[in-house]
This record gives C-alpha cells, sequence and structure tokens, in this order.
C-alpha cells in the first residue's frame, strides 16, 4: 500500500494546467483543488464552481446599515429630541442623505469582506494550509486525493502529458506545517 | 508590463527585492530625514494638546488657517488612491494592476495625516467621541445630524476604513507570497498577515468579487468624500465659501492633488526600487492627462467662481474675490493660479508629459499650488469679513508651521515603511497582466504573424516612448 497522500501536478504555465484539468476530467478523476498564485479567469466554469452568493451577502448588509443609521437618526433628531430650527421639520431628509450613504457602504463593505473572510476560513493566526510553497510564487497547482484515485501512474502521465514540469507524490497533506 | 524574458518567478523576485532585502542608502537617508519630521510633528501637536489651540496663530476673525489647510490638503492626496483603484477596476482598465497599491498605500497615509489634523483641530481631542451619538449625561443632547461637519466625521472615517479594508484585502495573497519564501521569525509574521491565505480555486473565486464589489461601492464613496468637505464650507454664510460651485470643484482639485502625489512618489519609487518595466511610460503619461483634465477643470472652477462673484450682484462676494486677488494676499492667490492653472498646462505638450524629471518637478509645483489654493478659500476669506473693524491677517506661529511640516515626515515614514515591509506592486494582479497585456506577450504575437502590419507599425512607433524598451528588438520583426 502506498503511503501518498495527494499527488499535485506543478505547472508553469496557466494554459497548461487548464489542459491538465480537461486530461483529469476526461479521465473522470476527481480534483481536490487547484491552487494558483493569480487569479485564473474561466476555471469556475471549467470546474463546475457556482458563482459566489457574496453579492447577496453585500446587499443585505447595505439594507442593514441604512436602516441602523435611519433609526438613529430619526430617534435622536425626530422622536426624542426634536428641536426648532427656524420652524422646519425636524425630519430634514435632505440633512441626512449623506450618513444614509455612508452607512450603508460602511457596512456593505464590512460585513461582504468579514463575510468572505469567515467563508474561507481566513482569520489572523490562521495555519497556512499550503500543499507546494510555490504555489503563491510562479506554480499553478492541481491538487488530487490519492486515496481511491488509482493508478497513480497514470494520473502524473496525465499531468505530464498537459505539460506539469513536475508531479508530486506527497505523503504529507500539509508542507506548511512544521 | 514591458521587458525580455519576463516570468512568474521573475515578477515576484523583482517585486520583493526590497522586502527580502536589507535597504540601500537612500532608503536610510529618507527615512532618517521622514522620521526627523515625524519628530517634529510630536513635539508640535503635542505642545498643542499640551497648551491647547493658543499655540497656533489663530485670531478671533481668523479661526480655519494652517489646519483646515492641511486637512483639506491632504485629503485632497487621499483621493488618487482608491480612484486608481476602485473607479479604474469598475471601468476595466487594467493599467491599474501596477500602481494601484502603493496609490492605495499613500491614500491611507494621507487621510491618516488628515484625520491628525481633525483631532488636534478639536482643542480638546479627547472629548472627540463627543461626535459619536452616544447617550450622554446632557440631558439627551444628541449629535446635530443638520450639520457638515458631523457628515465630515462620518464621511472621513468610513473613506478610512473601507479604503483600508480594499487595500488590506488585496494584500492578502502577496502577503502570502512573501510568508512562503521566508523562513524562521519572519515567516511566523507573515503567516498571521497573511490570515492563512492559500491560493485555492473558492478563495480566487470570492475574492474577485468581493475586489469588485468593494470598487462598485468605493467609487461613488470617493466622490462624496470630498463633496461633503466641500460642505463644510459651502453650507456656511461666508462670502467666498457659500458657493454652489464648491462639490464638483473640490472633487476635481482633489483627484487633481491626488494624482500629482502619486507621481512625486512613484517616480521615485519607480527608480530607486527598479520597477521600470511594471510601472512604465505608459502610466506616467496617463497619469500626467489625468493631471492635466483635472487641472483644466479646477481652472475653469477658480475662473467661474470669479465671474459668478461678479454677476450675483452681492457686493460681499464680489469684494471676497476682489480681495483675493488684489488684497494683501495676492501673492497666495497668484501662486494657486500660476501653479494649478498655468503650469499643468504644459502637459499638452507630449515630449513634457514623457519627461521623467519634468512630470517629477511639475508633480511638486501642483502639491504646492493646491495647498495655496485651500489657504485662499480659508484665510482670505475669513480674514476680511463684514465689519472691517475686525479685519485682521493670519500669521503662523511655528508650532503651525511645525504640524504641517512635521505630517509631510509621518506621511513619508509610513511610505518608507510601507515598501521596506509589503510589496509596493500588486503581485498576483501584474501577473495577470504577463499573458495578456505585456510587451513580450504583443512580442510573440507580431513574431508569429497574428497582426496586421499596420498594426505592427503603429505599436512600433508607440513603444520608442518608453524608457524600458529596447528597441533594437523590433528591427527585424
Amino acid at each position: 500500500m502506498s503511503k501518498t497522500k495527494i499527488i499535485l501536478g506543478c505547472f508553469d504555465d496557466p494554459d497548461d494546467m487548464m489542459q491538465g484539468i480537461t486530461n483529469l476530467q476526461k479521465n473522470s478523476i476527481p480534483i481536490y483543488d487547484v491552487y494558483t498564485p493569480m487569479p485564473i479567469h474561466g476555471i469556475e466554469a471549467k470546474m463546475g464552481v457556482k458563482d459566489s452568493r457574496l453579492g447577496y451577502a453585500a446587499f443585505c448588509f447595505g439594507c442593514l446599515g441604512l436602516t441602523v443609521i435611519t433609526s438613529i437618526v430619526y430617534y435622536t433628531l425626530v422622536g426624542d429630541w426634536p428641536q426648532n430650527i427656524g420652524g422646519k421639520p425636524s425630519f430634514a431628509m435632505p440633512d441626512f442623505i449623506p450618513f444614509m450613504f455612508e452607512w450603508t457602504i460602511l457596512f456593505t463593505a464590512f460585513g461582504m469582506t468579514f463575510t468572505f473572510f469567515a467563508a474561507t476560513h481566513l482569520f489572523p493566526g490562521r495555519a497556512p494550509r499550503v500543499m507546494d510553497l510555490r504555489a503563491t510564487d510562479d506554480r499553478f497547482i492541481i491538487a488530487v486525493d490519492a486515496k481511491g484515485n488509482i493508478p497513480h501512474d497514470d494520473i502524473t502521465n496525465l499531468l505530464k502529458d498537459a505539460g506539469a514540469v513536475e508531479v508530486k507524490h506527497n505523503e504529507r497533506k500539509y508542507v506548511s506545517y512544521e | 508590463m514591458t521587458g525580455k524574458d519576463m516570468t512568474y518567478a521573475r515578477i515576484t523576485n523583482e517585486i520583493l527585492l526590497p522586502v527580502e532585502n536589507k535597504p540601500n542608502k537612500a532608503w536610510w537617508i529618507g527615512f532618517i530625514v521622514s522620521a526627523l519630521g515625524a519628530m517634529l510633528w510630536v513635539v508640535s501637536i503635542s505642545l498643542t494638546f499640551w497648551y491647547g489651540l493658543g499655540e497656533w496663530g489663530l485670531n478671533k476673525t481668523v479661526g480655519w488657517a494652517w489646519d483646515i489647510t492641511g486637512f483639506v490638503w491632504w485629503v485632497g492626496i487621499g483621493h488618487a488612491g482608491t480612484l486608481i483603484s476602485a473607479v479604474l477596476l469598475v471601468f476595466s482598465q487594467n493599467w491599474r494592476n501596477s500602481i494601484n497599491r502603493s496609490a492605495e498605500a499613500m491614500t491611507i497615509f494621507a487621510v491618516i495625516c488628515a484625520a491628525t489634523y481633525i483631532v488636534a483641530h478639536m482643542g480638546r481631542p479627547w472629548l472627540a467621541y463627543f461626535t459619536l451619538p452616544l447617550p450622554n449625561q446632557y440631558g439627551s443632547l444628541w449629535v446635530n445630524w443638520n450639520s457638515a461637519l458631523m457628515m465630515d466625521v462620518f464621511a472621513i472615517s468610513t473613506y478610512f476604513s473601507v479604503s483600508l479594508l480594499f487595500w488590506y484585502t488585496g494584500l492578502l495573497p502577496d502577503i502570502a507570497s512573501i510568508r512562503d519564501r521566508a523562513k524562521g521569525l519572519r515567516r511566523r509574521i507573515y503567516s498571521i498577515l497573511s490570515f492563512g491565505w492559500t491560493g485555492s480555486l473558492k478563495t480566487w473565486q470570492r475574492f474577485e468579487t468581493v475586489s469588485l464589489i468593494l470598487a462598485g461601492i468605493s467609487t461613488p464613496l470617493v466622490l462624496s468624500v470630498h463633496t461633503i468637505v466641500s460642505f463644510d464650507f459651502a453650507t456656511s454664510l461666508e462670502p467666498g465659501w457659500h458657493t454652489t460651485i464648491f462639490p464638483p470643484y473640490f472633487v476635481a482639485g482633489a483627484i487633481f492633488s491626488g494624482f500629482a502625489m502619486v507621481q512625486t512618489l512613484l517616480l521615485v519609487t519607480r527608480k530607486v526600487l527598479g520597477l521600470e518595466n511594471y510601472i512604465t511610460m505608459f502610466h506616467i503619461e496617463s497619469m500626467n492627462k489625468i493631471i492635466l483634465l483635472t487641472g483644466s477643470i479646477v481652472g475653469v472652477a477658480y475662473i467661474t467662481e470669479f465671474f459668478i462673484a461678479w454677476y450675483s450682484g452681492v457686493e460681499y462676494e464680489q469684494y471676497a474675490f476682489i480681495n483675493r486677488a488684489t488684497g494683501p494676499y495676492w501673492w497666495a492667490y497668484w501662486s494657486m493660479m500660476s501653479c494649478n492653472v498655468i503650469s499643468p498646462q504644459l502637459f499638452w505638450s507630449s515630449k513634457l508629459r514623457r519627461n521623467i524629471p519634468f512630470s517629477w518637478a511639475l508633480s511638486i509645483v501642483v502639491n504646492i499650488g493646491m495647498w495655496f489654493e485651500r489657504f485662499v478659500i480659508i484665510v482670505t476669506s475669513l480674514h476680511r469679513d463684514y465689519i472691517p473693524s475686525s479685519w485682521a491677517m493670519f500669521y503662523p506661529t511655528w508650532v503651525d508651521v511645525g504640524v504641517f511640516i512635521g505630517s509631510i515626515g509621518v506621511f513619508f515614514t509610513l511610505f518608507l515603511l510601507f515598501i521596506r515591509v509589503l510589496p509596493s506592486v500588486a503581485i498576483a494582479e501584474v501577473k495577470l497582466l504577463l499573458k495578456t497585456a505585456s510587451e513580450q506577450a504583443k512580442l510573440k504575437q507580431i513574431k508569429e504573424g497574428h497582426l496586421e502590419p499596420a498594426e505592427v507599425q503603429y505599436y512600433k512607433e508607440s513603444l520608442t516612448k518608453y524608457d524600458s524598451v529596447d528597441m533594437a528588438d523590433y528591427e527585424k520583426v
């Protein structure tokens, strides 16, 4: 029984990596994940990854911000302590628009970004789960789970055919843990 | 992006060069000078806090002077970064990829400087929380949501925090690049800072969504900030301030001064850090064109203001403007006019636009001019009001000067530290250009005969202006 846990196809060109994905998909080999130093356009459709729903989150947080500030302004200046400024109505809508705008933006930005961090498990101090240290530099990595995907040499050949500069059979999943 | 034999690895190596090595002499000299400036700031601001605003040259008539001038100047400078990142991303201008990171950093540091002015100007900065709608013991004396100054509190704080968030989120993949190349303690530090970034498929997809939405909401935010800053003046009844043209005029002026400061910093950074292949003549020329455009808008605004003062028939308004140009502060007015209106017009000449020392000198001139603009608006409008018996002049004390010079020191100290510890160019975004918008990719296309001869000819002619392109490569193709 081989001790290999994960097979990594390391490419030096994103187009070759896309070819690697095609080769694996043609042979019905499931891909664990893909690690790249930059965003690759068109890869989501190829890998069948659904669109991000962060836009909906952003919209909801924006609505929340607007509601919160409108409530604060209304409560303080209209409900709790209305002031007589030249006999004008205390609910001076045009004056409040800048606040409504700013708080909408503020809540949208922070709400959406923190949702992104939470969903992707990004936070200060998280141990990075890196499979190949060059994935943030100049290597485009396709990771295939070794368990159940045999024979391993066939996978190696498929990746090599696509132009992989190196195929690694790693016994540890993550190299970043010391 | 220009340069031969560019690879993904080379991009990482070149951009991380200053981060992964000991600083050179030029950096140390710059850092020591800036740090001395920052020390001056600490001394001046401490005196202000200890003894109060009496340390400044303010008097009963001129109650806002160098403080608000400095504040508006810094906020204006803080506009280019988010403009470059957000507006140009929304419009898919991918040339922004190589300059956005440092421009955003500059924005953040400029807004920090601006915020210190506001806090200092409060006189009793420990009561700064009075600007927040907190329940308190004074009956329920809430904040006044009708006030433009309150709008400013929220505009500046939202702008600062959203810019910081945008900048830091964009930094995550690049911090991960440093982390994976570092050893020991450095690695641990960058590991914490990188939030555990791995660059997996889903991470990148969400990252791109977040970037685009942040850019989309930051675009109106940038425009709102200086609009609201201009409300501080425009909603008053002071002749010279009470002007409906202020919001668009301030926004144009902010972009103008922001791009000038980006030029000031980037032309030097490019040379010192050897980033000629990333920040190319195309960027320099494009930024100079924006300076020309916004400088012209500012010029039109100055003239319109003058015309409207005359056309309004309001004698106080008319006097405020005549007094600006011919009164005791004529020198400030004409410095502003020549620096902001006349000098950018030189950029109509493409030779001057592509001349790096000239562009740098002009960016300094614009920075000076924009400082004078705020000084003219604030001090000349205030110093002669409705009652001639209260007319006065403003004379800065050395603390005023110290706070201003010192804030420049703080700004440069922060910027110099930034280029040492974080990548000054967005590595991941520049990598996107390698196979699309690089000189190398284009040359390959030409050699393989994918382009029309006329197109190739035009391309070759436009390349001659680049200082980082070797034309010898193009002789045979």
